[in-house]
Order: structure tokens, then C-alpha cells, then sequence
């Protein structure tokens, strides 16, 4: 495992090296975002609030730096983040252990992920745990 | 067992008496007891191991006579325990009826008991109690199955019985393209590896990817705590270490939560963390503790440790930059009680990234223990499976290293080095480590500064999460290892050592005006926002408040009021600014936007991030390098100079000012006059006092804090009272006690001299003594007064009468006196030696008292 230095540091820090590619939510350049602009009440807090490209190209950064499962993390992340609040909570809430009451409940929301939310690797993950569940009795009522 | 009379012939043995009407003192009176009383022998086998509980039980015993006897099995046994009752018995009645000095116990052990280490309790090891660092027999041994790329048995666990955790590694942890080559590798040959500076971090790495939980525990325990401090160095993923601090306090009051983070923030922690005393509290929590941290500088990161919907909403606001309490466990038993699964983290894991949130996991050692499902697996190899889980999950680092289980594993034989193990391990697995560090240990505080060491020595991503920065009691997490009543000792142990420890200290009056600038952006922000204002006497309070208690803030109530009304209006991290800018602090404004920036380009998400100087610097621009001496993260002499700088730093200046106060005062007091060089004296009864070069000229003052006017003063008198003569004379040949005194006797008709250096340690000698022979010396200095120079004087006239004076006895307590001392003992014998003339010979010396006599 030799990690490609010369590749890295051509991507990273991206706010330096891949500035061009980076845009706000509302299409804002890095160098938009200034006192100014917020005193003349020019931004707006989604201007503060990570973008799927940005998460995948750090996901590039995590692969490239030979950190494979945080670029997979990274790239779920460019999945959940157009996935409103309340869908994270709901999701989170039922991947907990005696929340679903079946696995057919939460392969219905790893389907959900991947039609809905264009989640491919998020609904994987749901998938895998419905699985996982079923097999050591995770379904079980706790309260 | 049927009759206790075993007992009772081992407790008249040891009592010395017969015992036919059992007497047994208990507190405060005698009570009787009676030859067929049965004993509680379930109490009794403790008794052996404290005079406190005997004492209880003592009481127990004579209030509770139908008491079962109980878990005594043969006769040698009960009477082996009576005799331990009785020796500890007769102790006691001994301490409390009178000091005759006849005590069976010996004495050394009340003073070990008085000691704050006595308050720390521990456990045996125990395996099948889950009291096991490492190895337990009940580990399974290391072995790898892979088919097609699948795991199909791990650690003797065919893929079918694999638990959750075994499934989640399985399925994300093993890299099956070097699981076969890093399993057949012989541990003790990888150990050696992980120590070898020849072989890069990248290879090790590499092959860790390829181990299963049982290889990479068996492969840490082969490495000594030595040896694990040597491979965080290496292991470590940024190069550059850093620390984190707590920033909480016993009301959640936000005044003093903006005044404390910036004062931390200031210190040079990169990351500081609070949680509430009441949950609901949150908002304003991280509100306050977002704006003082920007106060102390750019760059900190900051968390506030809440429920995990609560955090995820604080941090879409923009009102915390970085999670930390996503906890993972070792077992699956306690997986579950903690209400998660590797899926259920692993996927909050992804959304804390999708927000632009930097996160890590936390486990650590004991916490399954706690839970009270470890299975009777050993500590280290439970934690190998929370670092592979979290390594599967893709986080970018942990918090372990024991945490809230770090007690209880201090508490089994070789704890502190499973804790050290698993900081490396998760190195190892290339996770970012704050390694923990943020539990008090221990009462003893030496355990506490030994637990440290380690880590300071190698350097981990975050050597505490966090460190107390705030006094114990407001610390909402509990105490942490240090606090900030031991803020400057760790700041000392970073001097002493010359190692990174992540803190500098900052004047106070640079940490005043931060707090108080602090105080003023809240309360504009507050201002701003319309959720409340300040009274002057509170703002007063908090800014020179150690902790809570000295402060007239808010009430809880109106604090659960702030932070609804925030939480109500649905501030965001831009309001915030906005107010900022608004209101006059547009540098804090910009401190909080430069870190809002990240967000876009989510560069704080890469493995050990931190901000410096308005630039991230993480495993990925700033990776180890460590290769032996010369390599890796260096001090440079700017930041050496910083960690050098401390408070109580005597320069020869400061000590020349005090005398030059000294010598104003001491011209009114006495006059000293050269009158000739001196001559040998011829009176029987004669004392020839020898002063230093610099006595009486240069220095006035003794270490002990005696004038030496007085000194002088005491020294004549007390030869007058011995019934001797006096005669002064000044040494310009040496400095030196020995010789300073030596040559006064030579001078001296009786052959008795007084040798006198100005910082006060002196020496009676006498003519036809060897240089380093004497009568008496008194070498500590900073402990002679008045009175012992009177009585040298007196013993001094004693000798040269040709008598044997008990020698004067300077009451020692033990103090460490060179640590107090010898910087301005240093300084002042320079000023001395500056002085010294080989070839001129000694004066006689006129002395005048202008005040007295």
C-alpha cells in the first residue's frame, strides 16, 4: 500500500487545492461567503450546509489517502445529505435494536431509500441489517 | 458451621485474654458479648482488611447477637479468622483507650491509610467475573476462514454464529486481500514491526486491515507499556498531537460557559467539549460555548454532548462543529442495552458526514463490564471488537481509552496498560484517537500523573477527551483526569519533558480580558436575539470566577428559558454571526465563518482534523511520519519557548531587586566596617564568626527570610549568653560553608569558628578539623529562624570552653527543599562566588547595631 502523495496533495485540502469545484447550496463560491455578505443579509444558513459533491469528493480524498470504508461512509453521507431531517431520525430511530417489528419493515425502507432518495449504498446498509436482525432476534419488543 | 468456638480460641489468642464473657469494644463504649454469641462470619472475612469495618462489625456483632454464621467451612479456617478479628480488635481498643505505644499494628500503615490512594478500591483478576485485561482464557485464539472473498470464519466462529458484531466486521472490517497474509504473520513478528522504525506506518497499517479482533489483541499484548508508548508515536495518525478540553459547569450558566471556552480556547485546546446538568439545556450550552471559543482564538472545534437527535440538530445549526458520543461496544449483550446496532451507528455515522459534521465514535475499556455483559472475555479483546466495528463503519476516528470504564479497568492488574493497548490499536487501525484521559482514575495523584505520561511521551491525536478546563465540581462529565486545579502541573509535566501536551499558559491579564470580551459578545448576542440581559454584578462575578460557585448568575429556570427561547427561534450559527458583526465583534464573527467555511468543503471530515491557523491540518495534509530520532512531529523553538513559559520563573534580576529593598532597610539597622586585615585571636574563650563574600554587601536576606542585621544580632547574643567574645571577620578567599568556617577557627583563640554564607547556611568548626568535618551544620536555610542562630551562638561559646552541647535540632518536615529554593539559592551563591578573590585575606569587621543594643 503506497499511498499516491502526489495525487493528494493535488486534492487536499480541497477548500485550497479544488476551490473551483465548490459551491454553496445556492451556488455560492468559498469566497462568497464573507462578513459582509452576511451583514448585508446576502447568505443564507443552507449556504453553510455540506453539498453531496463536496461529501463525494472527499470520499475521493478518504480513497485516495487508502481509507476505503471512509470514503464509503463519505459517500452515504452524499446520499443522506438531501434526505430531510426527520426521514434521518425515523431512520435512525427504527435501525435501533426492537424498533422494527419485522425485517420486511425495514427492507420496505432501504427500498424507500433507493427509489425516493436515489440511496443505493444507504439502502444496502438498511438491508444488510434487516438481515442481521432477523437472524439474532433484533425484532424483539424492548418497551 | 456448628459452633464458633474456633473463632473465639483465635480471638483470645490474639486478644491476649480469656474471652469466657466475650469483651469487644465497639465505638464510644464497651460492650459485652457473650461465649455463646454466634458470629456473622460473612462480616468477619472482611474485618481482615479494615479497622473500619471491624468496627462495624464489632457493633454489628454485640447489637445483633442472633446474627447466622455463615461461609466457614473447617476449624483452622474460623479460628485463623477469630485470631485476625482479635489482632485487629486489640488495635483498636489499643488507638482508643490509650497511646501506649504497645499497638500490634504497625504504625506506618496509619499513615499509608490517611493517604488519598486509600479511597481508590480494586479488584482481583477474575476472568469469569469479566476482571481480565487481557487474555483472558476465555478469548478465543485468532483465526481467519475467507471463501469468495466472504468471511466464513472468524475467531473460531463459523459465519452462521457470527453475533452482530462479528457479522458487521465480517462483512465491513476485513480487508480479505490481506487477511491471509496479516493472520499467518506471527504476532510476536508483527509486534516487533509495530516498533521497528525501519518499517513504515503505512505497511503496518495495511496489514491490520487484514486482522481479526482476537490477532490484533494478542498482537498488542506482546508489546510492554514501554513499547505501546513507543508505537503511538509511530502509530499516531496526524503528526502534529493536540488536546481537548471540558468546558461545563454545575449551573449550565451560559455567562460563564462563553468565559471559560474562550479561556480554554486561549490554553490551545483544539476541540472543547460540554454537556448540561439539565438536558434541556442544550441550545444555550452550545450557543455560549460556540461564541467564547471564538473569543479565545480561530479554529477551535466544539461539541456539545447531548442526546443523538439533539446533537444532529445543534449541528445542522451550525451551533457545534464535531460529534464524539457515538458509542459502539465490545459485546453484543451490551451493544444492545446501549439501544444501538454497528447499522444503527454506522448509518448516524453518514448523517452526522451529510450535515458536514466531524465525528467519532467512543468506546473503551470496561464499559461491557459496566454494562454487565462482558461475557468473561478479557477487556483488551472486547475493545479490539468496538475498534473493528468502528473501522467498519468508516468513521474517521474514536474517543477510547477507557472513558467512563477507565476506573474499573485501573482498578484489575494491568488496566493502565490496557488502556494504553487500545489507544494503539485504534492508531493502528488508522482511526484518529482521542485517547481518552478524561476520567479521574484515581484519588491518588500520583496514579493520576503516571496515567498521564505515556501519552504526553508519544503524543496522541487528542492526548485527553477532554481535560478538565474547568474546576472538578463543575464538571458535568465528572473530573477528568486533570482539571483545571491541575491545569499548571500538567503544563509543568509538558516543561519538564519537553513534550507536546496541546496548552500553553497566557498571563492573566491577556485570560481577563478574553473572558471578559467573552462575556460582552454573549451578552450582545443575547441582546440581539432578545432572550436576556445582563446585570453588571453578574458579569462581574463570572469574569473572575475559579468556578460556579463563585458566581450570582442565572437560574437554572431562567436558563431553561434562554434555551428554549433559542431554541424556539430556530437560531442558527448565521444569527449568530450576524449579531456579531452587528454589535462590534466582527473578529469573533469571523472566527465562527472561517469555521462555518469547512462546511462547503467538508476538508475537517478527513481523518484527525483540526483547524490551525485558519488551515485544516489532518492525517491527510499532516500524516505521521514518524521514523526514529529527528522524524516526525518536532517542537519548534517558538512553541518551546511557549511551553517554557510558566509562571514562577525567578530571574537573577527579581532576586537583585528584593536585595536592593533589602539593602535600604538594612543601612538604618547596622553598619559593617573593614578595620584591617584579620589576625589570629589568642582569648580563650573566643568565636570567630567568617562571612561570605556578599553577606551584609550584595544580599541582606537569608533563604529563610531572616535580615542578616538580625542573623548577626542573634549569633553575638547567643555567644554572649554562652559566656564567649565575638569577633567578625570577612572571607574574600572563599565562599564555600566548609572553608568559610574552617577559616574563622583557624582565626579563632578557642579554635571554634562560625563559617556564615548570606543566604544563612552556616557550620561551627573547629581549627584542627578536616575541611569537611564540623560540629554542626545547618544546611537548610530555609528553615533556620532567629532562634537557631542564637543557639549556634551559645553552642558555639559552649566548644570553646571545651564543653559537649546537644546540638541545635532544626524540626525537618519533609519538605522539598530544593524544589522551593534552589533557584534563588543558584542565583544568590553566584553573586557570591562573582566575588571571590583567592588571594585576599580575611578582614576583621567592625559591627555597629543603629537600632538596637
Amino acid at each position: 500500500m503506497t499511498v499516491d502523495r502526489k495525487a493528494l496533495d493535488a486534492l487536499y485540502p480541497v477548500a485550497e487545492k479544488q476551490a473551483a469545484r465548490l459551491r454553496t447550496r445556492t451556488g455560492k463560491t468559498l469566497d462568497a461567503l464573507t462578513l459582509k455578505a452576511a451583514r448585508d443579509r446576502g447568505l443564507e444558513a443552507s449556504d453553510f450546509a455540506i453539498t453531496p459533491e463536496a461529501l463525494r469528493l472527499q470520499a475521493e480524498v478518504a480513497e485516495v489517502a487508502e481509507r476505503p470504508q471512509l470514503g464509503e461512509n463519505l459517500r452515504r453521507g452524499a446520499e443522506l445529505a438531501n434526505v430531510p431531517q426527520e426521514t434521518i431520525f425515523e431512520t435512525y430511530e427504527l435501525l435501533r435494536p426492537g424498533r422494527a417489528r419485522d425485517k420486511a419493515e425495514l427492507l420496505a425502507l432501504a427500498e424507500r431509500y433507493r427509489r425516493e432518495f436515489d440511496a443505493p449504498e444507504s439502502a444496502v446498509l438498511i438491508e444488510e441489517a434487516a438481515e442481521v436482525y432477523e437472524r439474532r432476534n433484533l425484532y424483539r419488543k424492548r418497551f | 458451621m456448628e459452633d464458633d468456638s474456633a473463632i473465639w480460641h483465635g480471638l483470645e489468642h490474639r486478644m491476649g485474654e480469656k474471652l469466657t464473657q466475650g469483651r469487644i469494644v465497639e465505638p464510644g463504649k464497651q460492650g459485652e458479648l457473650t461465649d455463646n454469641c454466634p458470629i456473622g462470619l460473612g462480616c468477619f472475612s472482611h474485618v481482615v482488611f479494615e479497622r473500619s469495618v471491624l468496627v462495624a462489625v464489632l457493633a454489628r456483632i454485640s447489637s445483633s447477637p442472633s446474627e447466622e454464621v455463615e461461609n466457614t467451612k473447617t476449624r483452622t479456617a474460623a479460628w485463623r479468622m477469630g485470631a485476625r478479628a482479635g489482632i485487629l480488635a486489640r488495635n483498636w481498643e489499643d488507638t482508643a483507650m490509650a497511646d501506649d505505644g504497645a499497638l500490634n499494628r504497625w504504625r506506618r500503615y496509619d499513615a499509608w491509610d490517611e493517604r488519598p490512594l486509600r479511597l481508590d478500591k480494586f479488584a482481583p483478576e477474575s476472568p469469569a467475573d469479566g476482571f481480565c485485561a487481557a487474555q483472558s482464557p476465555n478469548d478465543p485464539a485468532p483465526s481467519i476462514c475467507i471463501e469468495n472473498d466472504t468471511v466464513v470464519e472468524m475467531d473460531g466462529v463459523a459465519a452462521g454464529d457470527f453475533d452482530m458484531i462479528d457479522a458487521f466486521i465480517a462483512a465491513h472490517t476485513i480487508d480479505a486481500e490481506v487477511a491471509d497474509e496479516a493472520m499467518a504473520l506471527d504476532s510476536g513478528e508483527f509486534a516487533r514491526m509495530l516498533v521497528d522504525i525501519h518499517v513504515p506506518r503505512a505497511d503496518v497499517v495495511r496489514l491490520a486491515r487484514g486482522m481479526t479482533p482476537a490477532k490484533l489483541a494478542e498482537v498488542l499484548w506482546r508489546l510492554s507499556t514501554l513499547e505501546l508508548t513507543f508505537a503511538q508515536a509511530k502509530l499516531r495518525a496526524r503528526k502534529t498531537p493536540a488536546n481537548q478540553a471540558h468546558v461545563t459547569n454545575a449551573k449550565d450558566d451560559p455567562v460563564q460557559l462563553a468565559a471559560d471556552a474562550a479561556t480554554a480556547s486561549a490554553i490551545g485546546f483544539d476541540e472543547i467539549e460540554t454537556t448540561m446538568r439539565v438536558a434541556e439545556n442544550s441550545w444555550s450550552n452550545a450557543l455560549a460555548c460556540t461564541i467564547g471559543a471564538a473569543v479565545g482564538r480561530g479554529g477551535t472545534l466544539f461539541q456539545c454532548s447531548s442526546e443523538e437527535a439533539e446533537e444532529l440538530r445543534l449541528g445542522m445549526a451550525g451551533l457545534t462543529s464535531y460529534a464524539e458520543t457515538v458509542s459502539v461496544y465490545g459485546s453484543e449483550g451490551s451493544f444492545i442495552d446501549g439501544d444501538d446496532t454497528p447499522w444503527s451507528k454506522a448509518f448516524l455515522i453518514a448523517s452526522y458526514a451529510s450535515r458536514g459534521i466531524k465525528a467519532r465514535c467512543t468506546s473503551g475499556a470496561g464499559s461491557e463490564l459496566l454494562m454487565g455483559f462482558h461475557e468473561a472475555k478479557s477487556i483488551l479483546y472486547l475493545e479490539a471488537r468496538c475498534l473493528c466495528v468502528q473501522r467498519g463503519i468508516g468513521v474517521q476516528g474514536t474517543q477510547n481509552g477507557g472513558i467512563d470504564g477507565a476506573p474499573v479497568t485501573a482498578s484489575v492488574p494491568g488496566g493502565l496498560r490496557e488502556i494504553l493497548a487500545e489507544n494503539v490499536m485504534a492508531a493502528l487501525l488508522d482511526l484518529e484517537c482521542a485517547s481518552g484521559n478524561d476520567t479521574r482514575i484515581s484519588e491518588s495523584e500520583i496514579r493520576v500523573g503516571a496515567k498521564i505520561m505515556p501519552y504526553m511521551m508519544a503524543g496522541t491525536d487528542f492526548i485527553c477527551s477532554g481535560q478538565g478546563s474547568i474546576p472538578k465540581y463543575d464538571n458535568s462529565f465528572g473530573a477528568s483526569l486533570f482539571n483545571a486545579e491541575e491545569m499548571e502541573d500538567y503544563m509543568l509535566i509538558q516543561r519538564d519533558f519537553e513534550m507536546e501536551g496541546g496548552v500553553r499558559h497566557v498571563p492573566e491579564d491577556e485570560l481577563m480580558a478574553l473572558r471578559a470580551r467573552a462575556i460582552d459578545a454573549l451578552e450582545a448576542v443575547f441582546d440581539e436575539l432578545g432572550v436576556a440581559s445582563l446585570r453588571p454584578e453578574q458579569k462581574s462575578s463570572v469574569l473572575t470566577a475559579h468556578g460556579s460557585k463563585d458566581t450570582d448568575t442565572f437560574s437554572f429556570a431562567e436558563v431553561r428559558r434562554i434555551a428554549s427561547a433559542l431554541q424556539a427561534q430556530e437560531v442558527t450559527i448565521l444569527d449568530v454571526v450576524i449579531a456579531l458583526e452587528k454589535r462590534g465583534f466582527s473578529d469573533v464573527a469571523q472566527n465562527i465563518l472561517d469555521l462555518m467555511k469547512q462546511r462547503v468543503s467538508g476538508d475537517h471530515l478527513q481523518t484527525a482534523a483540526i483547524l490551525r491557523n485558519g488551515r485544516v491540518l489532518s492525517a491527510v495534509n499532516d500524516p505521521n511520519d514518524y521514523a526514529g530520532p529527528g522524524t516526525g512531529h518536532q517542537i519548534s523553538p517558538e512553541r518551546r519557548a511557549e511551553i517554557a513559559a510558566i509562571r514562577d520563573v525567578l530571574s537573577k534580576d527579581e532576586i537583585l531587586a528584593w536585595a536592593a529593598r533589602d539593602a535600604a532597610d538594612e543601612r538604618r539597622r547596622y553598619r559593617l566596617e573593614p578595620t584591617g586585615t584579620a589576625q589570629a585571636g589568642e582569648a580563650p574563650g573566643e568565636v570567630v564568626i567568617g562571612l561570605s563574600p556578599a553577606f551584609g554587601g550584595e544580599l541582606h536576606r537569608t533563604t529563610g527570610e531572616a535580615l542578616l542585621s538580625d542573623v548577626l544580632d542573634a549569633l553575638i547574643g547567643g555567644i554572649e549568653e554562652g559566656g564567649g567574645t565575638s569577633r567578625l571577620v570577612r572571607i574574600h578567599h572563599t565562599a564555600d560553608t566548609s572553608f568559610l568556617g574552617l577559616s574563622a577557627a583557624r582565626l579563632s583563640g578557642s579554635g571554634i569558628g562560625i563559617g556564615i554564607q548570606a543566604k544563612g547556611t552556616a557550620v561551627i568548626h573547629k581549627s584542627d578539623f578536616y575541611p569537611h568535618m564540623n560540629l554542626e551544620l545547618f544546611c537548610q536555610a530555609p528553615i533556620t529562624d532567629l532562634s537557631h542562630y542564637r543557639q549556634m551562638g551559645r553552642n558555639a561559646a559552649a566548644y570553646a570552653r571545651g564543653e559537649d552541647p546537644e546540638p541545635v535540632s532544626i524540626p525537618y518536615q519533609g519538605e522539598a527543599l530544593g524544589s522551593r529554593y534552589h533557584v534563588q539559592t543558584s542565583l544568590i551563591y553566584a553573586i557570591e562566588t562573582a566575588l571571590l578573590d583567592p588571594a585576599r585575606e580575611p578582614e576583621e569587621l567592625r559591627v555597629t547595631f543603629l537600632d538596637r543594643r
